[in-house]
């Protein structure tokens, strides 16, 4: 009789494994690699070491103005002397408390969204898309439960880039999956005005649509009827956003089969609930990089409010490298403007392709 | 007119794609409890002529009463109509997002309003009866094609439909799973479901159906009682196609 006897599982040769097989499979698997790594190492040493002298090394952190900058690296100085200006802009002193809430709750709502043994989850996605907003526009603009008014023109700083982002994101999406519906409707009355709406706002460039919601927008309303400004540039960014989101939730309505609208049909679902339940779960699934693609467009564009004087982080970075005691620090404002961006950016890109993994139920054949 | 003795009552019904003429005068009455087998060549209409009971398609001229409802534009209708009539597809169109439990529940939860714990009693007990319970909290990307199938199937019977539509729901299966969603329809049809079914399995045609109906060019060609239907076969084209389907 032959019984079936499995071999022993014997260790992995060395030199595939551990450092060493590592090693040599990545970085020097044929001269050509080998001279690439080399030169690869070759060029971040020429390059890194040098900036990371000048930015971390020989770096001045802490002082009241440019001649506490002395040692020849970056001066980080007015980075940490103004940043509560970068953060705050003109926000009173006294009730900065309150952004500093928001803050909190910020965290506090999306931070569990990177683990997945966390529970409530979902609720404190619901929070963060909800409530977190209302929240957060009672506490910063004040005039309720006895907090004191703060008029928008108050509002500056990296909070007023995330909260343009925020606001930006949170209503752009819904927004786009209306107009992306729209455009895709049987009713030709729908379907016009969604086109229209569509090609008008993303054939303009966003800085003359803020110039016009700024400059022109108070010429065509009647006398009195002056709303703020802040809420004119975040109308005008919302609509443009609004209009790129609904193409590309577009595509991702055009890739799902026309199988899966027939089944919702024959079920007697309806056009609204086999939509909200079957096509736009698997649509925007699909279009997640297209989406957060999007996203991160949105949130660095917010900078260009400070063609129309709103104080966002740039602008505050670039008062600051203008004024008297600070002048001429440009490169120093820029990369530290370009590393707020880029943390809020990566993380949007991590979270996303998180989101897809988690997402993905295996159905693709 | 309408006589509610027929579960389904098409009555020269014409439908055309543009300017293609893809239905012709069909008239066909299903008793309640009848099964029929429909069959022809590939592009004869017959995916049209089940997809204009549950109005998936639109006939342009002629009636369509479906449990005495006819159908019209009327919104309500249809929706009337299709709570009615289940139905399953050559390619299962389950829905990915969904596990098969939730594939089941979804139209009870929202179409139906019943609560969530009954819509999961009734799932399950259709998921048992197509005998794949176990495989509840799968997605449908992870079952094999005759597993699928048994659950579109079941997604159906939780409307509690009073006629089912089939548009060769073996077609796109591998030999070996066609026998076990073939049991299921079996089954069904032995419980006295209302069934049209396009298919080209004669087997099961033989086996359950009380009318043979054969289409060609938008036409029915010919209908018969599967015993007569087989063997004396009246029309050319029937002949034609039966020889060419029968002995390969
Ligand atoms: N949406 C459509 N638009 C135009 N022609 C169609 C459409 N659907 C089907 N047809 C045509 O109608 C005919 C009948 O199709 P169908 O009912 O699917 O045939 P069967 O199911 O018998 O193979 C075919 O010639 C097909 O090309
Ligand atoms: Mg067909």
């Amino acid at each position: 009789m032959n019984e079936f006897k499995p071999l022993p599982n014997l260790p992995p040769p060395v030199a595939t494994a551990g450092v060493i097989g590592w090693l040599r499979a990545n970085l020097f698997p044929s001269p050509f690699s080998a001279l690439l790594t080399v030169l690869g190492i070759y060029f971040l040493y020429i390059t890194l070491v040098p900036f990371l002298d000048w930015a971390v090394f020989s770096a001045d952190w802490f002082g009241t103005d440019k001649s506490a900058c002395i040692s020849g690296g970056a001066c980080w100085a007015f980075v940490t002397s103004r940043i509560d200006f970068f953060i705050y802009g003109f926000f009173p002193t006294s009730e900065v408390w309150r952004i500093n809430i928001c803050f909190a709750l910020f965290v506090i709502s999306f931070a569990p969204q990177f683990f997945d043994a966390f529970p409530y989850k979902k609720n404190l996605g619901i929070f963060s898309l909800t409530v977190f907003p209302a929240i957060s526009y009672v506490l910063i603009s004040g005039g309720w439960f006895g907090l004191v008014e703060v008029s928008t023109e108050k509002w500056g700083g990296l909070s007023l880039t995330l909260m343009l982002a925020y606001v930006g994101i949170v209503a752009a999406l819904p927004f786009g999956v209306v107009l992306a519906l729209g455009r895709r409707s049987q009713l030709p009355v729908i379907r016009t005005f969604c086109i229209l709406f569509i090609e008008w706002w993303r054939g303009v460039p966003l800085i003359s649509v803020l110039f016009m919601s700024s400059v022109m927008l108070p010429l065509f309303l009647p006398e009195g009827m002056n709303f703020d400004k802040l809420l004119r540039a975040l109308i005008g960014i919302i609509m443009f956003q609004s209009a790129y989101m609904a193409e590309v939730v577009r595509g991702g309505l055009q890739a799902i089969p026309r199988g899966q609208h027939e089944a919702a049909d024959a079920l007697g679902l309806g056009y609204w609930k086999s939509m909200l339940l079957v096509i736009l779960p698997q649509a925007l699934k699909l279009v997640i990089p297209g989406i957060v693609n999007t996203f991160i467009a949105l949130f660095k564009d917010t900078t260009l409010v400070l063609i129309i004087g709103l104080f966002e982080v740039l602008a505050s970075v670039e008062a600051v490298v203008r004024g008297a005691q600070w002048r001429g620090l440009t490169f120093e404002g820029y990369v530290f403007v370009g590393l707020c961006f880029w943390v809020f950016c990566f993380g949007m890109s991590r979270y996303s392709q998180k989101l897809e993994r988690k997402l993905n139920t295996g159905h693709k054949r | 007119m309408a006589s509610t003795d027929f579960a389904v009552q098409m009555i020269n019904v014409n439908k055309w794609y543009g300017e293609f003429h893809v239905l012709k005068d069909i008239n066909l009455n299903v008793s309640v409890g009848e099964r029929i087998v429909i069959c022809g060549p590939s592009g004869s209409g017959k995916s049209t002529m089940i997809r204009c009971i549950n109005r998936l398609e639109e006939h342009q001229a002629g009636q369509i009463i479906v449990g005495g409802i006819e159908l019209t534009h009327d919104l309500k209708r249809i929706d009337e109509v299709r709570r009615e009539v289940g139905m399953c597809f050559q390619h299962f169109n389950l829905f990915p997002h969904l596990t098969v439990l939730e594939n089941c529940t979804l139209a009870l939860i929202w179409v139906r309003k019943m609560p969530k714990k009954k819509a999961e009693e009734v799932a399950m007990h259709y998921l048992e009866r197509v005998k794949i319970p176990e495989q509840m909290n799968k997605f449908p990307g992870q079952l094999s094609g005759g597993q699928q199938q048994r659950v579109a199937i079941a997604r159906s019977l939780c409307m509690n439909p009073k006629v089912m539509l089939f548009d060769e729901p073996t077609s796109a299966l591998d030999p070996e799973m066609i026998k076990e969603v073939l049991d299921v329809m079996v089954q069904l049809a032995e419980e006295g479901m209302t069934m049209l079914c396009v298919t080209h399995e004669m087997g099961f045609a033989k086996l359950v159906a009380d009318r043979v109906i054969f289409m060609d060019a938008g036409q029915v060609v010919e209908e018969n009682k599967p015993e007569p239907f087989f063997n004396d076969p009246q029309n050319d084209r029937t002949k034609l196609f039966l020889s060419q389907i029968l002995n390969h």
